[in-house]
């Protein structure tokens, strides 16, 4: 056992901190500490500075400019990552489709995506949920069926996030509807969301922003050499995608920066005539989520230095679910202590009321997606239940 | 093993193994345990008389002074194994505590005498400290010490005082001029009254008076320091205690729920039980990076007493929904006496009680939130050297 990062990570630590910080303009950090929305413009800007230092995609195999890093640096990269506010690399790009494509697309396939898909040259969405198929994903129901040369696709797909920026879609169809099991005649297919046939219809969602979207296919021709893998073997890659970083999922680095925020802005305001920093009530508060994010924090550190043999750790499993109930906790409680302030969601200019306050309802009831998306957190219990307690 | 992790190494793998064995014999089954603990003093004289064979009574202690010269590492593996199968040997009390506060401020004969004894078996040494009316505090205010030639008396109450009544030698807190003191007092010194009693968790306590009774001053001076250190290093020990106790409640609780049938199934066929063993293990393995990075901290010298306050909140948050759920999902036969999993919550409950709870802990952490913006806890001031200075 031991509590001290090595010499040699010290200095990779400060390494990172101090790119991060310099290296990122500062208006995109300032956008992303505000809980603004990140544009289109912000997210490629930076993906392209991290690309070019070689820390957009440093968990990918090296040929393709990963760095082969331990699983404790890619922690360490990510977790500075957020505490400098930097938005990550497109989730999309870089920890779905990418790894998918490096670990089972051909040669063709990875010189024609990979470089760009780094890059964010190429902006991806994703494919995957439909209307009835949520967390029992394997019951989707799009289609794609063979003629001639193409993939004829028919059929929808929901909570597609960002998709109204996307260049192509990665998209899991189903290419076998009489396999004996569900999950076997699934394909994975990859097109422009320009080709012929797809639409896309934004959904509001109740902050009043616009992240996801539902996207149509009708008759959509997609060419037989955009199949990823083999046929029917969707599912596999499915898995694979979805059991990619599990760890960065926790985002500690980010929960740790709205805690700072919290204190900083209980103590702009004042309850008869005392700072709220100085409620023993509102202290106790944040003094427990805090430690709360401690212990996730040494969770994660204890799943990424553990050198067992390459098997995921066991503690793995709380970190999705215990790290987006603690970001729900960090944004209810900035709600909290703006109070009456967190009405004035949708003020302009004219009012008094100061910008992070305006800002807390809607991030809080945006953060309600975080325990359901990526496996939601009735997922993550099956799985504890199931697969480490044996129930 | 150049940077953090939260493995043991070879050494204290077997450490664990030999322990584990050590007490697996002398508590196979919890009727066992049920027979020591009914007959005073409530724990085995034999099962301590191994436990020192083994150097485990004398572990942390210097080798001059007669231990083993191991660190907290190793006595957290101790405490760790003793919760597992609840074991009552005064171990942590008389070792961690009293023994701690020898070690910490007795001269060199005296820790000779009292650290070579417990060490070889021979003494058990208690810390009586608690007084009726207050709690959890670092100084003593029910016990006044009056100088007396080149001796000193006490008089006074302490209660409750876990096996007072078997100590050989009594280490207390006392008031002195400018502070509190610590003393040594024989069991059988004149004016000492113990009347002991069984406790909830089939230990024992007792009330202990002093009139006039005669004691030798471990050091002069004000102690309240080496105490608040000395109970911070007991909070960590009694902490593994508690993992090792929620352990084996949890997979206690798992097993039977493979195996009780009701409704014509076994009851790991309902989600609504599966889901609250799940939670059970999150809140397990949070405590349990806690636990082992409060004994790094301590290990690595590092602020101990904030690190003692962060485990004992994440512990006790952690023991009080095991001990409660294990009961729950167990149902009626979780409340008997003669089924095992009441007594770990009953174990855990008092481990709560003893050197401070988790609202207790909380507070603390509170009245210090507002003085750091965000925690590190590979940095300052847990982890002496390590971390990059906060941006």
């Amino acid at each position: 056992m031991r509590l001290q990062l090595s010499p040699e990570l010290e200095a990779f630590r400060e390494e990172m901190r101090t790119f991060f910080t310099t290296q990122v303009p500062q208006e995109i950090r300032d956008t992303v500490a505000a809980h603004r929305h990140v544009s289109k413009e912000q997210y490629v800007e930076t993906q392209r500075v991290l690309n070019a230092a070689g820390l957009a995609v440093p968990h990918w195999p090296i040929e393709w400019g990963g760095r082969d890093w331990t699983p404790l640096q890619r922690h360490i990269w990510r977790e500075e990552m957020q505490l400098a506010n930097v938005p990550e690399p497109l989730a999309f790009n870089t920890s779905m489709i990418g790894p998918v494509l490096a670990a089972f697309g051909n040669r063709e396939q990875k010189e024609r995506f990979l470089a760009k898909t780094a890059n964010l040259d190429i902006w991806w969405c994703q494919g995957f949920s439909e209307p009835d198929a949520g967390s029992d994903l394997a019951s989707l129901r799009t289609t794609a069926v063979r003629d001639g040369d193409d993939w004829v696709v028919n059929g929808q797909k929901t909570w597609t996030t960002l998709g109204q920026h996307a260049d192509w879609i990665f998209c899991l169809v189903r290419t076998d509807p009489t396999a004996e099991k569900k999950q076997r005649g699934i394909s994975l297919l990859v097109f422009p969301m320009d080709s012929p046939g797809v639409t896309l219809r934004p959904i509001e969602l109740v902050d009043g922003g616009f992240e996801v979207n539902e996207v149509f296919f009708e008759d959509v021709r997609v060419p037989a050499e955009n199949l990823i893998g083999e046929e029917n073997r969707g599912w596999d890659y499915a898995k694979f995608l979805l059991g990619n970083e599990r760890v960065g999922i926790a985002r500690i680095g980010s929960t740790k920066r709205m805690l700072a925020q919290a204190k900083e802005h209980a103590r702009e305001i004042t309850v008869d005539g005392r700072s709220l920093a100085e409620d023993p009530h509102m202290a106790a508060r944040i003094a427990e989520v805090e430690n709360e994010l401690v212990a996730l924090e040494l969770t994660a550190l204890r799943v990424v230095a553990n050198s067992a043999d390459g098997k995921p750790h066991p503690a793995s499993s709380v970190l999705k679910l215990r790290g987006s109930e603690l970001q729900q906790a960090a944004t209810e409680l900035l709600l909290d202590i703006a109070g009456p302030l967190s009405l004035a969601s949708f003020a302009d200019d004219g009012s008094d009321i100061p910008d992070w306050a305006r800002v807390t309802t809607p991030h809080y009831l945006n953060y309600r997606k975080v325990s359901i998306y990526g496996g939601s957190n009735e997922v993550q219990r099956t799985i504890i239940a199931g697969s480490i307690l044996g129930l | 093993m150049s940077s953090v992790n939260f493995d043991y190494d070879s050494e204290q793998n077997d450490l664990r193994e030999a322990v584990r064995g050590l007490l697996a014999r002398a508590y196979a089954d919890s009727e066992q345990r049920r027979t020591v603990v009914k007959a005073d003093p409530g724990f085995d004289e034999k099962t301590w008389s191994r436990l020192a064979e083994m150097g485990l009574l004398g572990l942390p202690f210097a080798e001059e002074d007669g231990g083993m010269g191991a660190g907290p590492v190793e006595v957290a593996i101790v405490a760790e194994e003793i919760g597992r199968v609840l074991a009552p040997e005064p171990f942590i009390e008389t070792v961690v505590l009293a023994g701690g506060l020898v070690a910490a401020v007795g001269t060199a004969e005296q820790r000779a005498e009292i650290l070579g004894g417990i060490a070889e078996g021979t003494t058990i040494a208690i810390f009586a400290h608690a007084e009726p009316g207050t709690r959890w505090s670092s100084t003593a205010a029910g016990v006044t010490a009056t100088q007396n030639g080149d001796g000193w008396t006490l008089t006074g109450v302490k209660e409750p005082v876990p096996s007072g009544a078997r100590a050989d030698v009594l280490v207390v807190s006392a008031v002195v001029d400018g502070g509190t003191g610590l003393f040594l007092v024989q069991g059988d010194a004149e004016g000492l009254t113990r009347t002991g009693y069984r406790t909830h968790d089939g230990t024992r306590a007792a009330h202990v008076r002093f009139d006039s009774t005669p004691a030798v001053a471990l050091d002069t001076g004000d102690q309240t320091a080496a105490i608040e250190r000395t109970l911070a290093e007991a909070r960590i020990a009694y902490g593994h205690e508690a993992i090792g106790a929620m352990d084996t409640a949890l997979r206690t609780t798992a097993e039977y729920l493979k195996t009780r049938k009701q409704f014509g199934v076994t009851l790991n066929k309902f989600q609504a039980l599966t889901f609250r063993a799940a939670d059970m293990y999150v809140s397990l393995e949070l405590a349990r990076s806690t636990a082992l990075w409060a004994s790094m901290v301590q290990e690595a010298g590092g602020d101990v007493v904030s690190a003692a306050d962060r485990a004992r909140l994440q512990v006790s948050r952690a023991s009080r929904h095991i001990g409660k759920e294990a009961i729950q999902l167990h149902g009626g036969i979780g409340v008997t006496a003669e089924y095992s999993v009441g007594h770990y919550t009953s174990r855990l409950t008092a481990i709560d009680h003893l050197l401070g709870d988790g609202d207790w802990a909380l507070a603390r952490l509170a009245g210090t939130v507002a003085d750091h913006e965000t925690v590190d806890p590979l940095g300052a001031p847990y982890a002496p050297g390590g971390g990059v200075a906060s941006a």
